[in-house]
């Protein structure tokens, strides 16, 4: 049992090398848990037999790879997730950002798009809209593209919609889609500021002079060491006073940056950038 | 509501605990604050393993089951960070609407990966992760829940050399968890909840 967990444990750093070396996506300094329980799903999808002979098959088959990317990237999020987060940005941040000429919205790691979606509703509900930008950019074209689209599962807007209101919604949410067939397409009024692109938050560098960063449950899946790599890049990212907002279990609090940062709402996980600037 | 703060004392622990077993996992659904009540409050304040638990929940829960636990128990209870070292004496509950997971370092991390079993986080997840780390130093415990959750990952647990405890269906508010957990291992003990946490003792302390 060791042994095999031992050999098992070396494959999966391998695969990781060649996912690197061949494509150029890094995920080793991901979480390895995560990781090894997304390449096992994909090896029991697929007829293989062992994570060595996935790793010649991604290495020749670029289709194979693309569902192992899509794997790996867990893209799952949904509209206004945890409300109370979005009641509290409304209630702390957008005063702030009502001060401003312009807002610039970083969504970074925004995988198919629901809480790009979400914000845009939100800035177009306190007026702030149309004097804002929102970056959206996620490292797999794929969920990108259905970002881009706008275009989401009917089902889900039941549960949206008791996420909308709890978080302080202050329309019907159904005025921001319109429903065909069992598709919910977003209001195009909502894409117009909205600027889709490609960015690695492993491999790629600042996007600059941010009022506001939004990465939330992404960086749960990184390490430690590559976390404080996000941090910084967030930190050179956002001008001084802007806010910094993540998932409800993560922190800037233990990274190599927490003095770069005070807390705004420590329980939603919003921050903002101040005054030192290393 | 502590939910960010570290705990002082290092994973380094472990390694002067001479016990056999390390960790405790119990995953738990429908009827589980009485379960963990009763079994949580027999274990001394300086327990010498660590305790994680799963208990399907609503995904906005707030605090109130660690608070409640942490009165509750001689032991210390808080919900798992991110990233956090796992540390002996204490009992860490998985947060709502995260799956959670364990490293080979003994930190736990999170995936927003979709439900397992219908449910996030799913006892099967932690158990298959604590598996993977600890092999016969985990001890893992189904108890009441009206799901097959947590039969897998037990299953895993026996075949990785840990111990299964499963609470005796009769006994059990909802039986469909410990009677699915039956159903794929045979399980080293199946006990009634008073007999549990006096179990759990007796492996402290001869493990």
């Amino acid at each position: 049992m060791d042994k095999t967990n031992e050999n098992e444990k070396i494959e999966f750093d391998l695969i990781l090398q060649a996912i690197y070396q061949k494509y150029g996506f890094d995920f080793r300094n991901y979480s390895k848990a995560s990781i090894r329980r997304r390449i096992r799903y994909r090896l029991n999808q697929s007829n293989l037999k062992t994570i060595s002979e996935m790793q010649h098959k991604l290495l020749y088959d670029r289709q194979f790879f693309g569902s192992l990317l899509l794997d790996l990237t867990i893209n799952v999020t949904e509209m206004f997730r945890d409300p109370s987060f979005f009641k509290t940005l409304r209630k702390a941040v957008i005063p702030e950002l009502k001060k401003q000429p312009f807002i610039k919205v970083w969504h970074a790691g925004c995988a198919s798009g629901e809480e790009v979606y979400s914000t845009a509703i939100l800035l177009k509900e306190e007026g702030l809209y149309e004097s804002s930008l929102i970056y959206a950019t996620d490292a797999n074209d794929v969920v990108l593209d259905k970002a881009k689209s706008g275009i989401f599962s009917i089902d889900k807007m039941k549960d949206y919609t008791i996420n909308y209101r709890k978080a302080g919604g202050l329309a019907s949410f159904s005025d921001y889609y319109t429903a065909r067939y069992d598709h919910a397409i977003m209001d195009n009024s909502l894409k117009k500021n909205i600027v889709f692109s490609n960015h690695n938050l492993v491999t790629d560098s600042v996007f600059g002079e941010m009022d506001i960063v939004m990465c939330r449950n992404v960086l749960i899946y990184f390490n430690r060491e590559l976390q404080d790599r996000v941090f910084k890049l967030f930190r050179d990212s956002l001008r001084l006073g802007a806010f910094l907002c993540l998932g409800s279990k993560e922190t800037v609090r233990f990274s190599s940056y927490s003095d770069n940062f005070e807390n705004v709402a420590e329980n939603e996980k919003i921050y903002r950038k101040n005054g030192e600037c290393l | 509501m502590n939910n960010t703060e570290m705990t002082q004392k290092s994973n380094n622990d472990y390694i002067t605990n001479n016990h056999k077993y390390k960790v405790i996992v119990i995953g738990v659904s429908t009827g589980g604050i009485k379960a963990l009540k009763t079994i949580l409050s027999v274990l001394p304040s300086k327990f010498e393993l660590s305790v994680i638990i799963v208990m399907h929940r609503h995904k906005d829960a707030d605090g109130y089951l660690e608070q409640l636990l942490d009165n509750e128990c001689k032991m210390r209870v808080k919900q798992a960070d991110e990233k956090e070292e796992i540390t002996a004496g204490v009992v860490y509950v998985a947060p709502p609407n995260y799956h959670l997971l364990i490293e080979d370092d003994g930190v736990f991390s999170m995936s927003v990966e979709g439900a397992v079993n219908y449910a996030r986080p799913s006892v099967d997840v932690v158990f298959e992760s604590a598996a993977e780390v600890y092999g016969k130093g985990l001890i893992g415990v189904v108890l009441t829940g009206a799901n097959k959750d947590g039969s897998q990952g037990l299953k895993i647990i026996k075949e990785a050399g840990g111990l299964a405890i499963v609470q005796k269906p009769e006994t059990s508010e909802v039986s469909d968890m410990p009677r699915a957990a039956i159903a794929a291992v045979k399980p080293d003990y199946v006990l009634p909840l008073e007999k549990i946490g006096p179990l759990l003792r007796k492996l402290e302390s001869n493990g």
